[in-house]
């Protein structure tokens, strides 16, 4: 990047800008198309009434098995083909994306609260407290979440309930641990000293000081998670511990397809590629997100 | 005199404990703080200079109450503090004493508005409406060379020396007798030091302001000082009036730190002291040398300083750690 | 100290360019060091004394910081002409540098050992064998204790002081031309500094390598540097020998900067305080860049930059009142 530079005055700002300008283009991508394809799945969750050509949960038998519209054989009233019982593919993933992105919404929210709650806890209040929030953390990290997944469909019953409690019991520990570490060090600094000087309430401390300063890394952990529980609520209704047919959740249609993979791909296919779709922004957009509120030391 | 004096160190310990093993046993003490005694007077500057290590901000912690003691007492208006309860201290200590830390950029919650900053000892201690605290805050920045229009803006809006400014703000925002300032200028570019030091001179005229300074640079410490304590390795060698302490320095170690901070140019050194260097570096706290501290590094040691622990004696107006001032 | 030049510096602009438009943050420096002396580079932060030292040595980070103009001249070389693979064999070899931080130039999973002897194997084509003792003799010469149990020794086994010093060694194992050194006594204890500097002196004489030493504190520079530049807002504002300097300074800036430190001794009853800030670099002033905080402005100043004008042999001052 480095040319000869010889003794004349000031190269052209073109030349700066233009290596800056590639790699701003890049940047870009990596921001505005997964903002688009969650943008794309939240209207699908929202408004799956009226976007859905079909009935999910009704299918014509006569049109069973009939392949995505573009290829031979299919139909233009099924975009993405259908299934064993001719329920619509497309429909079964827009309704789809609304129990997988509910799921995730919820888990999210009630594992990052208990999460944060805890973590800011055990890291300022530290001692004894700590010891034992940090003791619950590490039973909760080790414990087997698919056997308690099965645990409570066993119980329960398979179903939108077990699956939110089954990621959540145990999902809460990661953001403690994390959350923790982040107190722990906020409580070490100066402005925090200052405010007991000030004669400021633990719970005042807590609340005002340290809570605002680990939203950043809050929201980072919250939008990485997004993808990794989509996947495990699949992984668990593809095992039969979560949603079940008939209802139409990404994973369960994947668990559906499974049998069909060599002559109807497109009952697991689609909804597979649903599923690697939002995870893969989410990562993207909580990387962006990261990045964005990562204080820089200089602008450049 | 005694009434004169508004805080009060006695003989003040603090031992850190080293921990190894599963268990956590303790193998060892880091003696931070090892037997130190001073008293500030109301409307005077105190200025306590020493070395990293060597255990000034430390005693800074003990004042402040945010560690507690390992021995010794602190008296403050003649009340000892560890005779308190919490709420006498919260009421009756808390409003009195602040802090105005080393580092502007970390001192201040980067979340919080400047008014919430400044005003939160004022909301804390005197259940005052969000408006009232308002009105109070604009006057204290006002005080400090801020203008109202700050209120809403965030630190980092703000450059070193004005969030320094506005760290003394929040500092007075209760009244307070006294003053901890630790190294409040060593972050701040040159040509703004000046204007904090004028400001910390002007406010200590107008309220009657008592300052614990903590300090390595010996040349602010004597533009602010009236009394200075230098400390080595946790304990006190030399203590006294500003002026006669800088005009004849007693202990060895008061007369390298003099040396090491003044401005000798090359051309001078015919006629002045020869420059007073010192070898190796202050040992660790967890192991300090036998007799005098100071004899690893002395150039004036001879063999009873190796073995016997000097007193602090009276020599003029001053107090000195040394055996060859007995 | 011969009078061989080492480094000449002409002219040189260096700028940042960033979104919000361009920093020129050194905007048309010039300079000379002498074998055998210290040229000191005084201001305050923000005046472009870091980037102009990171510029002799080509480590701008890009690709927003750009030389963008003069010419870097090291014993009769241009570095700004060298390639990239040039200029590298030229950094450590010819011209090294001291950062500020010991805390972090050290790299803490590697021993005292590794780190000096990566300098040398890096720029000396020796057999293995003779590596270490080399090491051992930079060690050495920065006075390093027993360095024989050093080398194998962690920077967490160390003292401030002590890393410093290994900094230190790193950047003289190959016995370079020139030295360049950015604050590396700031975050060190008076009684340490002392240490330092005299170390340093030491060092000089042994070598005879010309040092730049970069700095905002008053009493470095009256101790250990031979010529000084006093540096605002990109710009030289003042040149001249130390003493002459703290006798008769004649920049404003000089002045001011002069009367606003404490000084041990002299008891101040009030500090002089320079109003104002230092401008945005984004948004200079017309005319003189001191011109909004200087008591002494005259109407030029306003309107027209000062040229640099040489009163005597080592003298030069860029101010409208001097002529």
């Amino acid at each position: 990047m480095f040319s000869t530079i010889s003794t004349t005055k000031t190269k052209t700002k073109k030349q700066y800008r233009g290596v800056t300008r590639t790699a701003r283009i890049i940047q870009g991508f990596a921001f505005w198309v997964p903002l688009i394809v969650m943008v794309v799945m939240i209207i699908m969750a929202l408004f799956a009434n009226w976007i859905a050509p079909h009935d999910p949960n009704q299918g014509k038998i006569l049109d069973r098995l009939l392949p995505p519209s573009f290829m031979e054989g299919g139909k233009s009233d099924y975009l993405l083909g259908t299934d064993l019982i001719g329920r619509d593919v497309l429909s079964r993933i827009i309704y789809g994306a609304r129990i997988s992105l509910s799921v995730s919404l919820l888990i999210i929210l009630v594992t990052g609260g208990i999460g944060t709650i805890l973590g800011i806890l055990a890291g300022y209040a530290g001692g004894r407290t700590d010891a034992i929030i940090m003791r619950i953390v590490d039973v909760a990290l080790s414990f087997p979440g698919l056997l308690l997944a099965m645990l409570l469909a066993v119980a329960i019953g398979p179903g939108f309930k077990t699956v939110v409690l089954a990621l959540s019991i145990l999902g809460w520990a990661g953001y403690a641990r994390m959350i923790r570490g982040e107190a722990m060090r906020i409580a070490q600094s100066d402005f925090v000293a200052q405010a007991r000087v000030n004669g400021a309430s633990g719970w005042r401390i807590m609340i005002r000081h340290i809570f605002p300063n680990i939203i950043n890394s809050l929201i980072v952990l919250m939008t990485l998670q997004v993808g990794m529980i989509i996947l495990a609520e699949a992984a668990l209704s593809y095992l039969g511990f979560g949603i079940s047919v008939p209802t139409a959740s990404w994973g369960s249609m994947v668990a559906d397809g499974r049998a069909n993979l060599d002559n109807a791909w497109w009952i697991a296919a689609f909804p597979g590629a649903c599923i690697g779709l939002v995870v893969l922004s989410g990562n993207f957009l909580g990387d962006w997100i990261r990045d964005k509120l990562d204080p820089r030391l200089r602008q450049l | 005199m005694a009434t004169k004096i508004l805080l009060e160190a006695r003989d003040i310990v603090k031992h850190y404990p080293v921990t190894r093993g599963l268990l956590q046993r303790t193998v060892g003490w880091v003696r931070a703080v090892d037997g130190v005694s001073f008293s500030i007077e109301y409307g005077k500057t105190m200025s306590l200079v020493g070395e990293s290590g060597a255990g000034k901000t430390t005693i800074a912690r003990q004042i402040l109450l945010l560690e507690k003691l390992t021995s010794g007492s602190i008296l403050f208006e003649e009340k000892d503090l560890y005779k308190m309860t919490p709420k006498e201290i919260k009421a009756e200590y808390r409003p009195k004493v602040h802090y105005v830390q080393q580092n502007p950029w970390s001192s201040m919650n980067p979340r919080m508005r400047i008014k919430d900053v400044v005003g939160e000892p004022i909301y804390v201690n005197n259940k005052q409406s969000k408006k009232d605290v308002d009105k109070d805050v604009v006057k204290l920045l006002e005080q400090v060379g801020i203008g109202a229009e700050g209120i809403n803006r965030y630190p980092h809006e703000f450059s070193g020396g004005q969030r320094q400014r506005i760290a003394v703000a929040r500092a007075l925002a209760l009244n307070p007798s006294l003053l901890i300032l630790d190294e409040p200028v060593s972050a701040l570019d040159v040509s703004i030091r000046a204007q904090i030091m004028n400001l910390f001179k002007d406010l200590q005229k107008k309220f009657n302001l008592s300052y614990l300074v903590i300090a390595h640079n010996l040349a602010t410490v004597r533009y602010m000082s009236h009394s200075v304590a230098i400390l080595y390795l946790g304990q006190l060698v030399e203590y006294g009036d500003s002026e006669t302490l800088f005009a004849r320095p007693l202990h060895p170690y008061t007369k390298a730190l003099i040396s090491a901070s003044q401005l000798t140019l090359p051309e001078d050194s015919e006629g002045k002291a020869k420059q007073i260097i010192l070898t190796g570096e202050m040992p660790s706290p967890l192991n300090p040398p036998s007799g005098c501290r100071f004899h690893t590094r002395c150039s004036e040691a001879n063999e009873r300083c190796s073995k016997d622990v000097p007193e602090m004696r009276k020599v003029g107006k001053q107090l000195v750690k040394c055996h060859h001032y007995e | 100290m011969s009078s061989n030049v080492v480094l000449q510096v002409e002219n040189l602009h260096t700028s940042f360019f960033t979104r919000a438009g361009e920093v020129k943050a050194v905007d048309g420096v010039s300079f000379y060091v002498r074998e055998g002396e210290t040229f000191g580079i005084v201001g305050e932060s923000g005046c472009g004394k870091s980037v102009t030292g990171l510029s002799i040595l080509r480590l701008l980070p890009e690709p927003s910081g750009q030389i963008v103009a003069g010419k870097i001249i090291l014993e009769g070389k241009n570095l700004l002409e060298l390639s990239k693979k040039h200029m590298r064999a030229y950094r450590g070899k010819m011209i090294s540098m001291i950062l500020q931080d010991p805390m972090t130039s050290l790299n803490p999973v590697f021993t005292i050992g590794d780190q000096v002897g990566e300098s040398v194997r890096m720029h000396q084509d020796l057999p293995e064998n003779m590596v270490e003792a080399e090491v051992i003799d930079a060690l050495r010469l920065l006075r390093i204790p027993a360095p024989e149990m050093r080398i194998n020794e962690y920077p967490f086994q160390l003292s401030g002081g002590m890393k410093q010093r290994v900094v230190g060694a790193i950047a003289m194992s190959c016995r370079p031309r020139l030295l360049i050194a950015d604050e590396p006594t700031t975050a060190l204890d008076a009684t340490i500094q002392a240490q330092y500097i005299a170390l340093f002196e030491d060092i000089q004489e042994k070598t005879n390598v010309a040092i730049i030493f970069i700095t905002h504190d008053f009493g470095v520079v009256a101790r250990i540097c031979d010529r000084v530049g006093v540096m605002y807002a990109g710009k030289i504002v003042e040149t001249a020998l130390t003493r002459d300097i703290f006798k008769n300074p004649k920049h404003p800036y000089t002045i001011a900067l002069i009367k606003s430190v404490p000084q041990l001794d002299r008891k101040d009853d009030q500090l002089f305080s320079i109003e104002g800030q230092p401008p945005s670099m984004l948004n200079l002033p017309p005319g003189c860049r001191f011109c909004p905080r200087c008591t002494v402005a005259l109407d030029i100043c306003k309107e027209q930059e000062p040229p640099e004008v040489k009163i005597s042999e080592n003298r030069s001052v860029s101010c409208w009142r001097v002529k």
